[in-house]
């Protein structure tokens, strides 16, 4: 039964109840580096590890937190977290920390880790709240990662450093520049609401 | 990096850096509260008295405090529990001085607290090095450019409601978000004038 309903809230994060299309949370420290796909990857990784760990950690800790600071509870251990994948990223991959810069800190800013703290973390057993933490990081990285994709293919002609497109494709260069994010992650947001979830929002209507 | 003066640096964080246009810092709360001028108007005025306070703060807590003590990595930690602390002191004492302005403020004050452009705007400050003079414009402008944003986008948003047929998919958060890119375009104009990196 468990199982079931782990299951079900796994996939709503991904598809129904996605953090990014439907909540527009949280896309303001990962935007800003879906540049370069390698850089995505490597932010949301450390976002998922950031997500589950504080989703679990405060669930565990709900009992002993007094309602009135639990902002500030919530923002530390959120913290803690993110120095954790700072100084493994300082230590391992120096040169993607460099050019990552402060976003990296700016994931204790994320509003889907503090919106998941206060939603279900504070209110469901540790397992709930791990497998919400998982999800719903996952369902906010494909998505970076495919705004990713875009950006880089069409602004570099390339993914992953490997050239794709031909020698003849000239590089959209607005892609890899801001007003790139803003529109790419637009259109996203127009498919999805559009022609994906026009059903969906057409079923509950009626 | 030849060394930029107050002004040049508050200049160049409005118009050619500017935090939310360039960086997508404060994202949410752009999005969220940018249906009216009014509103808009409260929130941009909050977020620049507390940015150009934190950043001060936290350049003074940086160089006196952690750089000393060896403390560096502690910086994501320190830095939110000032931004967190000064913004409740803030609503602490505009509560009782004026209830005028904690009406128009108040509400914001807590939101801010996440927003990233705050903590973004300590963290750019450490690593481009700036002096005390240069984190001090550089808060202020950057607060003053996300605040020219929201207004100038809840003034476009409040138009489009009035007048325009969106696609249906689009409305909300699609709509603003093209809008937002179209202003970081022309935003982009300014960028042969002064660039901070």
């Amino acid at each position: 039964m468990t199982a079931i309903r782990d299951w079900k809230l796994f996939k709503e994060n991904l598809g129904t109840q996605n953090p990014v299309f439907v909540q527009v949370l949280g896309i303001c420290s990962t935007l800003a580096v879906t540049n370069v796909l390698k850089n995505t990857l490597v932010m949301c990784l450390g976002l998922i590890f950031v997500t589950s760990l504080s989703n679990l950690s405060l669930s565990l800790l709900r009992a002993w937190i007094p309602s009135r600071i639990r902002m500030m509870a919530e923002v530390l251990i959120i913290a803690s977290l993110v120095i954790i994948v700072d100084i493994c990223l300082k230590a391992y991959y120096p040169e993607i920390s460099r050019q990552l810069g402060p976003y990296v800190g700016l994931i204790i800013t994320n509003c889907i880790i503090m919106g998941r703290a206060e939603a279900v973390a504070l209110t469901s057993p540790p397992r709930t709240a791990l497998i919400d933490g998982i999800s719903s990081g996952i369902g906010y990285s494909y998505v970076l990662l495919l705004i990713a994709c875009c950006r880089e293919l069409l602004g570099t002609g390339g993914i992953w450093g490997a050239r794709l497109l031909g020698q003849s494709w000239t590089n959209w260069s607005i892609m890899v520049m801001a007003p790139g994010g803003f529109f790419v992650l637009a259109v996203f947001i127009w498919i999805v609401k559009g022609w994906i979830m026009r059903p969906a929002t057409e079923k509950a209507e009626a | 990096m030849q060394e930029l003066g107050f002004f040049a640096i508050l200049f160049s964080a409005v118009f050619t850096n500017n935090i939310l246009l360039t960086n997508y810092l404060g994202m949410c709360s752009f999005l969220g509260c940018s249906r009216e001028i009014k509103t808009a108007l409260g929130l941009g005025s909050a977020v620049i008295f507390v940015t150009a306070a934190t950043s001060v703060l936290n350049w003074l807590v940086y160089a006196f405090i952690l750089v000393p003590l060896d403390l560096v990595y502690l910086r994501f930690i320190v830095f939110i529990v000032v931004i967190a602390a000064f913004v409740q002191l803030v609503e602490m004492i505009i509560e009782r001085v004026s209830e005028p302005l904690y009406n128009a403020l108040g509400i914001f004050l807590p939101l801010i607290t996440v927003n990233c452009a705050i903590l973004g705007v300590s963290l750019f400050m450490v690593i481009r090095e700036y002096t005390f003079t240069q984190a001090a414009g550089y808060g202020l402008g950057s607060g003053a450019g996300w605040a020219l944003a929201i207004v100038a986008m809840a003034g476009i948003r409040q138009r489009l409601a009035q007048r325009s047929r969106i696609p249906r998919g689009l409305e909300g958060p699609g709509i603003a978000l093209i809008i937002a890119g179209t202003m970081a375009l022309a935003f982009m104009g300014f960028n042969g004038m002064i660039n901070l990196n």
